[in-house]
């Protein structure tokens, strides 16, 4: 340690004298605009799973009336029972703020925006101001999208995938502003999108600190870098389709109305073409930050670097050649499906070369359990199970069996709550000290963790049972079909689970909240971790380094016998390392 | 990071340690990837609906004015060049054309060219899309709406003496106004950003050959809305 010169310091960065407004609101710095996505996609977490419990509660306890129901209006629920025209628009609006303003915003707008610049050494995005902006269009889509839930007749009533021709014909949904709501608010949001990857990958290419090779980068940066050429080239296809949406709603065209010459399944194409790099931005980012945790949690290097970030290329790769896989009962001609079959299941081989990485780094390992870690390794035990789950219904036969039963809705909850939302379980308190200054409570992390993977799991697997039993997708009353009448108490059980699932979660937002005034003070470096970030103080000051960092090695130096302690933080000079290149840049 | 003596391949304005590109070009480049991938989907849909219509797609002669069009194509192509020639100006330090004056200084040629150039550009794309709002006006006028063919117009008389098909029609006018208007609204974005560029930077004598960074990333996007134009022109006009 005494040998050890660093380069990189504990700076003061620039002293920020901007005014609140400009400081907090409308700020363009990629911290601020991190944590400004924290807070919002929080609260869409919640609505989303408020929205779930009431699902649980129809689908658990059919026609009862639901506690505390009575305050919804007439429209909804009368006398607290749900209605089965709010029922679908509750199937409708949880899947879509879960996925497009909850889990894609966590990762992607929280932690591309606040890790990016702070892990490759740079002093903000490519692009502050367009930064801004992408969060701002980010908000006004939620609001819009919060606001149809409250409009006359009512949210938006297709599905999160808004098929059509129910989505693009008001005389078949019944509902007219809602649907009209939901295709302006994905413009909005694709346009956020956008915005966001665009300024991702300049400053990744662009603004590396020097010695921050490609391959130096931390995987996490990696996984974001790739997450953001999926999203720019997705998102626009997702605008393109829901403009045409927005067109047959409200200026009468024709894209998907079959009776004048549209196409319905033009829609399900647009929207999986789409819809299937969607599935990688979501788990991606997770991936990439569960490497950067489990690494740092086993006190090893990550086992087999390169092959993991060729592993994240070859799955976004991979992600644009299969999306016909939601569609094998669609009339798709099926010659078609078999080719999809073949490229779906070709994911399995760098998805699996992950899992055994992430277990090759962890194996004789010198494990820290922290609350971080440990939802890391949930999040590769959960990501197995939803991933060997996926093999099945990338296979045509078995799909045309499963396709829109309960085994889907499993599926997508394994590698959505149980990969991405672990994952992100694991990252809020994992980088929360360099974005507060204070650690989150360790206890009430570890309570909640455990508590959330045994509910999680009493929710989720019976699912499987459910699906295999053909208990369709969205239905609204179960007893309605005698062939589902045995599984009954098998969906109490969920949505009871469910319910203790949702409360598990208040553990959470207490323990956010309360660390975000009354936690321990964060030291610098409270996990030994070898990232650029943590040579600066907690929480990062504005404007990031006062001069530019230089990076002398990779990331994952752990119990590197060049060290004296088992972490070798890449901003770290020792005697034996050059100065790379390109020298360091003063200054913005 | 600056360099000392002016040099046309290698620009003396800070490049960024990656690519040696300056952030701005490089996102410009990166959002047009998303922009090919935004006309791609209109441009796709609008191939799978035509070709899987059901019955014959309407000849777009009957429909809309190709002549007038065309002159517009034209028109559009030119401020392509005219950009070019106010990126040469800014670029190479050479007013081009403006060699009137043989005592006149380097910097008050260049300075002029520029301006010449950059509002020869702005106003022809204005041209253009005002030629586009009259050819809407008077579409809708003869009776194409988005919806499909307005009743009791001259072209539901077209439809109903067999002249035009019933069935594509609502076809026709949905993509043939998604896809132009699309068009026309990325023109008008250019249009906008180019006259604020115009205002703020060039009349104000901030471009130079040192540093010409908004000319060159405004004209990538005026080109690419050029040639997005020639694809539809092709497609929805004259195939």
């Amino acid at each position: 340690m005494t040998t050890v010169a660093a380069t990189a310091q504990v700076a003061h960065g620039h002293h920020d004298d901007r005014p609140f407004i400009r400081k907090y609101i409308f700020s363009t710095d990629h911290k601020i605009i991190g944590i400004q996505f924290l807070f919002v996609s929080l609260f869409f977490l919640l609505v989303g799973g408020l929205l779930a419990m009431q699902m649980r509660w129809q689908l658990g306890f059919p026609g009862k009336p639901m506690p505390g129901g009575g305050i919804l209006p007439e429209t909804m629920a009368p006398g607290g029972v749900i209605l089965p025209e709010y029922y679908i628009q509750l199937v409708t609006m949880h899947g879509t703020f879960m996925v497009f303003f909850a889990i894609m915003p966590l990762l992607v707008g929280v932690y591309a925006n606040f890790l990016i610049p702070l892990k490759i050494g740079t002093h903000d995005m490519a692009f502050p101001r367009i930064n801004m902006w992408s969060f701002w269009s980010a908000f006004a889509a939620g609001l819009v999208m919060l606001a149809s839930l409250f409009v006359p007749e009512g949210a938006a009533r297709a599905g999160w995938t808004m098929y059509a021709p129910l989505s693009a014909r008001h005389d078949y949904s019944g509902a007219e502003l809602g649907q009209e709501l939901w295709s302006i608010s994905i413009v909005l949001l694709g346009l956020s999108s956008i915005l966001g990857s665009l300024n991702y990958i300049t400053t990744v290419i662009n603004n590396r600190a020097p010695g921050m090779t490609w391959f130096r980068m931390p995987l996490s940066v990696w996984a974001l870098f790739i997450t953001a050429i999926l999203g720019i080239l997705a998102l626009p296809v997702l605008s393109g389709a829901a403009i045409m949406l927005l067109f047959d709603q409200i200026l009468g065209t024709h894209f998907f109305d079959p009776p004048a010459g549209g196409q319905a399944l033009l829609w399900q194409h647009l929207f999986w073409f789409f819809g299937h790099p969607e599935v990688y931005i979501l788990i991606l980012p997770a991936m990439g930050m569960v490497s950067d945790i489990i690494a740092n949690g086993s006190r090893k290097p990550i086992f087999g670097y390169h092959s993991m970030v060729f592993a994240i290329i070859s799955i976004a790769f991979l992600g644009w050649i299969v999306w016909g896989h939601h569609m094998f009962v669609s009339g798709m001609n099926p010659t078609l499906g078999s080719s999809f079959m073949v490229s779906t299941l070709v994911i399995a081989v760098p998805s699996a070369v992950k899992t055994f990485n992430w277990m090759g780094t962890m194996w004789r390992g010198n494990l820290r359990f922290t609350v971080p870690m440990l939802n890391a390794v949930a999040f590769v035990a959960m990501f197995v199970i939803g991933g060997l789950s996926g093999i099945y219904m990338a296979a045509t036969p078995v799909d045309m069996f499963i396709h829109d039963t309960y085994f889907i809705v499993a599926h997508l909850h394994y590698v959505l709550f149980g990969g991405s939302l672990f994952a992100l379980f694991g990252a809020i308190p994992f980088w929360f000290p360099k974005m507060f200054g204070r650690m989150m409570s360790e206890p009430w992390g570890k309570i909640h963790f455990w508590l959330t993977f045994v509910f999680y799991n009493l929710v989720f697997f019976p699912m499987h049972t459910l699906g295999m039993a053909g208990h369709m997708r969205r239905i609204y009353d179960p007893t309605q079909y005698e062939f589902l009448k045995p599984y009954q108490p098998l969906n109490e059980f969920i949505s009871i689970s469910a319910f203790l699932l949702f409360a598990t979660q208040i553990i959470f937002f207490v323990n956010f909240w309360y660390s975000l005034f009354k936690g321990k003070k964060a030291p610098q470096n409270p996990w030994e971790d070898n990232g650029l970030e943590w040579s600066l103080a907690s929480p990062a000051p504005h404007g990031n380094w006062a001069t530019t960092p230089t990076v002398y090695r990779g990331p994952y130096e752990y119990s590197s016998p060049q060290a004296t302690e088992d972490y070798l933080p890449q901003y770290k000079k020792l005697p034996t390392d050059r100065e790379p290149a390109t020298a360091p840049v003063a200054g913005h | 990071m600056t360099h000392a003596t002016v040099d046309v391949m290698r620009p003396p304005y800070p490049t960024e340690r990656g690519l040696d590109v300056y952030n701005t070009k490089l996102g410009m480049w990166v959002f047009l990837a998303s922009e090919v991938m935004f006309f791609t989907a209109l441009i796709g849909s609008y191939i799978i609906l035509r070709f899987g219509a059901p019955g014959e797609w309407a000849r777009p002669g009957i429909v809309l004015n190709i002549p007038v069009t065309a002159i517009n194509t034209f028109l559009l192509i030119c401020s392509s060049v005219t950009m070019v020639k106010a990126y040469a100006t800014v670029a190479d330090g050479e007013g081009h054309f403006f060699r009137l004056r043989p005592g006149a200084r380097l910097s008050e040629r260049l300075d002029f060219g520029l301006k010449f150039w950059m509002l020869a550009t702005i106003i022809i794309g204005a041209t253009f899309v005002s030629i586009q709002v009259y050819e809407y006006l008077h579409l809708v006028h003869r009776g194409l709406l988005p919806s499909g063919v307005r009743e009791g117009s001259e072209l539901a008389e077209l439809v109903a003496n067999g002249t035009l098909p019933a069935a594509t029609m609502g076809l026709f006018g949905s993509s043939f106004y998604t896809m132009t208007g699309f068009h026309g609204f990325h023109v008008t974005c250019g249009v906008i950003s180019m006259a604020y560029l115009y205002f703020t930077k060039t009349l104000r004598g901030k471009y130079s050959q040192q540093d010409y960074r908004g000319i060159e990333t405004i004209g990538l996007y005026w080109h690419f809305v050029d040639l997005v134009w020639i694809i539809l022109f092709t497609i929805v006009y004259l195939i």
